[in-house]
């Protein structure tokens, strides 16, 4: 049993530490002795939606964002789609949560247009604006489940009729600061601005991500309990961190 | 007249903050200067009679401007520092003012300040600057500064200022430097390295924490003959002809010997001097390089540069040694994933299977978000590290990171207190063996300040 990982732009969308998701999830995969197949797709390059169950896509500058966007929606969009009405997983953090959205409007220029997997759009609302940074604790929607992370986005993320939020914001500023809610789901598609980087505290995410990419592939399929001794005790400390320790 | 009011106004605080163990007093003096004369560092570094550098840069501001210093003394010119990290324009204001006379005359020929990446606009305006350095421009505390071409844009707005006569001294090696430099209208002087050491993976390929892979002009990734650290090194982008720029002052011949220091050859023109330093790392070599060129910039010859260089100490927690119990303590310094892996990289050239404390804050000084610690490639210390303990307000995200590095779990202790971690890891040394201790900022602070109550160390506003 493999798990087919697809990393979007490694070399571009590389923000605040996004390798360490990947390096999350296949240690995860490998301590359980499942085999990892990585592939790293660059500007350019399309997406055969056969070949992998699972795509990560992180944060960028703007500059990097703009770079991504049009290559993004034209050359990797129809296998991103295909490859998402058929199960399979992604994760998009930061700036890939953005261009995972409708569109995203920047302080200046026109508007970048998004791949739309996700029903959102990202308005940023002008450079004198603050930017929305510091420690986040976030509350699962389904199941009350904690997320902990670090956030850092000038953008405010608006959600349509056909995507729900990951959570409700415990501590931090969430999707725009305003409505409580943080990230966004459809089907296998998560969306959201904690980094930190997100996976490696929040290890229940990324076995719920490889699980989602292992049943597209493989049918029903139950990961072993790890004992996480190390992911929750940071956790804790990350909580503690952003003032919300003790907070229901 | 208000210039002097400001003096003595800061004069009696850099006291008061002393005498009440407030700690080095060290920006307080500056900022009360600058609320009772606004103009004060323009008006006090305009007396200095050769003018002003200003050094800046992600990594090694203070070495280079230490370097720098050293070089200077050799030469006999008495300079004006801001040390200890004080390098915001309070912190410039507060050396001026300090090493004035009470009638408001500097006690110095030369300032020379190390200044922080997103105050250079503010400090460069008000000193009008003979030089200006600009180091390099790694990805470092997002949450402050910032992306990092907003960094860059704030850059070209300070050359803007630069007087007519000034000099700009600029890393070719560093893409996003480059860029800054081949804009500037006036004269400038390049530097860089013409080879490195081996790092022993890939040559050719930047680093995983790069943060310039692609060209600025065109979105098209460098193509790299050769990675000394990080982004840095000789590129080009195949599809506008950008290039690295062709230093005027080059290094090469580049030999390090583990944590004892560095050598090389650097040439300028017909001059060509042998550099020889007890800063260890390949960081070290390019601030060493910068600072000859800023003393070539101001008149200073060879033979002094070499007398300059080999005499300058390494400024506290950056390559400094203190003996606790007989034991050797490294303190390198590491705040972001360039200047991490090459510590790491210099530790294990060191060290066959070192002892290391790993020292993680998360306060403003050292950046709130500890993401970065995933871009350093704390693999290299897989099957290498004896005994690693791990402190500071972070300790749990470091401990998390090298369990998912591969490190092996019984090599790893988690320690909150910093005194304790010290005196944990000194007790899993062997004969002749040297810690290694890596600390951010203010866990250097912290673990330094530990040791200067047990008075092993000098505070660092006495140095």
């Amino acid at each position: 049993m493999d798990l087919r990982l697809c990393h979007l732009y490694p070399d571009l969308l590389n923000l605040y530490g996004d390798r360490g998701n990947i390096t999350t999830l296949r240690q995860r995969a490998q301590w359980r002795g499942i085999g990892v197949r990585l592939v790293e797709v660059r500007l350019g390059e399309p997406i055969d939606p056969q070949a992998h169950d699972l795509f990560f896509i992180g944060g960028g500058e703007d500059r990097q964002q703009r770079l991504a966007a049009p290559d993004l929606c034209r050359v990797k969009g129809a296998g991103l789609r295909e490859a998402a009405e058929a199960g399979a997983a992604v994760l998009g953090v930061c700036g890939g949560y953005q261009l995972l959205g409708q569109y995203y409007r920047p302080a200046d220029g026109p508007d970048l247009e998004g791949v739309g997997l996700l029903d959102l759009h990202t308005v940023h609302p002008g450079p004198g604006t603050r930017r929305l940074i510091g420690n986040i604790v976030i509350r699962e929607a389904s199941g009350g489940v904690r997320l902990v992370g670090f956030e850092n986005h000038g953008g405010r993320t608006y959600l349509g009729p056909k995507a729900r939020p990951i959570g409700t914001v415990v501590a931090g500023f969430g999707n725009n600061g305003e409505d409580g809610s943080e990230g966004a789901v459809w089907r296998a598609v998560y969306g959201t601005y904690l980094h930190g980087p997100l996976l490696p505290k929040n290890p229940w995410l990324a076995d719920r991500l490889i699980t989602l990419a292992l049943r597209r592939r493989y049918g029903e399929v139950t990961l072993e309990p790890l004992p996480d001794v190390e992911e929750q005790y940071a956790a804790e400390v990350a909580a503690a961190r952003s003032g919300a320790a003790g907070r229901p | 007249m208000r210039e002097l009011a400001a003096i003595a106004a800061a004069r009696l605080a850099t006291a008061a903050s002393r005498g009440l163990r407030l700690g080095g007093g060290t920006t307080l003096p500056g900022r009360i200067a600058l609320a009772v004369a606004p103009r004060i560092v323009s008006t006090l570094s305009h007396r200095l009679p050769r003018g002003v550098v200003v050094v800046s840069g992600t990594n090694g501001k203070t070495t280079t401007a230490r370097l720098l210093g050293g070089i200077l003394d050799a030469a006999g010119l008495a300079a004006i520092h801001n040390r200890a990290g004080a390098n915001l324009l309070s912190g410039v204001a507060a050396a001026l003012v300090e090493q004035a006379s009470v009638t408001g005359q500097p006690r110095g020929e030369v300032g020379l300040f190390e200044v922080d990446e997103a105050s250079l606009p503010g400090v460069v305006g008000a000193t009008r600057p003979r030089v200006v350095i600009l180091l390099n421009l790694f990805r470092d505390q997002l949450d402050r500064y910032g992306e990092i071409d907003l960094v860059a844009e704030g850059w070209r707005r300070a050359l803007a200022a630069m007087p007519d006569d000034g000099t700009l001294v600029y890393n070719v090696d560093d893409p996003l430097v480059a860029d800054v430099g081949r804009e500037y209208g006036g004269r400038r002087l390049g530097f860089g390295l013409d080879d490195a050491p081996r790092r022993g993976d890939d040559h050719r390929a930047p680093e995983h924490a790069a943060d310039a892979r692609y060209c600025y002009r065109c979105g098209r990734p460098y193509e790299f003959s050769l990675v000394t650290l990080g982004h840095m090194g000789h590129y080009r982008c195949v599809a506008c002809g950008t290039r690295r720029p062709v230093p005027d002052v080059r290094a090469s011949g580049v030999l390090l010997r583990g944590a004892d220091g560095a050598s090389a050859t650097i040439t300028a023109g017909r001059d060509v001097m042998s550099i020889s330093t007890t800063l260890p790392g390949l960081y070290n070599v390019y601030d060493a390089t910068a600072a000859v060129a800023g003393a070539l910039t101001l008149g200073v010859t060879g033979a002094t540069i070499e007398r300059g260089i080999a005499a300058t100490a390494p400024a506290f927690g950056r390559g400094e040694r203190v003996t606790v119990d007989g034991r050797e303590t490294l303190f390198l310094l590491a705040k972001n994933p360039a200047g991490f892996n090459e510590v790491l990289r210099t530790v294990l050239l060191a060290d066959a299977a070192p002892v290391l404390v790993i020292a993680i804050n998360d306060l403003i000084a050292d950046g709130r978000d500890i993401s970065w610690l995933w871009d350093v490639d704390f693999e290299m210390l897989r099957g290498r590290a004896r005994a690693i303990v791990v402190t500071g307000l972070r300790a749990a995200d470091m401990a998390l990171r090298l369990k998912y590095a591969g490190v092996d779990s019984a090599a790893v202790t988690v320690e909150r207190d910093g005194a304790a971690a010290l005196e944990r890891a000194r007790g899993m040394l062997r004969d002749g063996e040297r810690l290694y201790v890596l600390p951010t900022y203010t866990a250097m602070l912290h673990l330094r300040a530990a040791l200067t109550r047990q008075g092993y160390v000098r505070g660092f506003w006495k140095q």
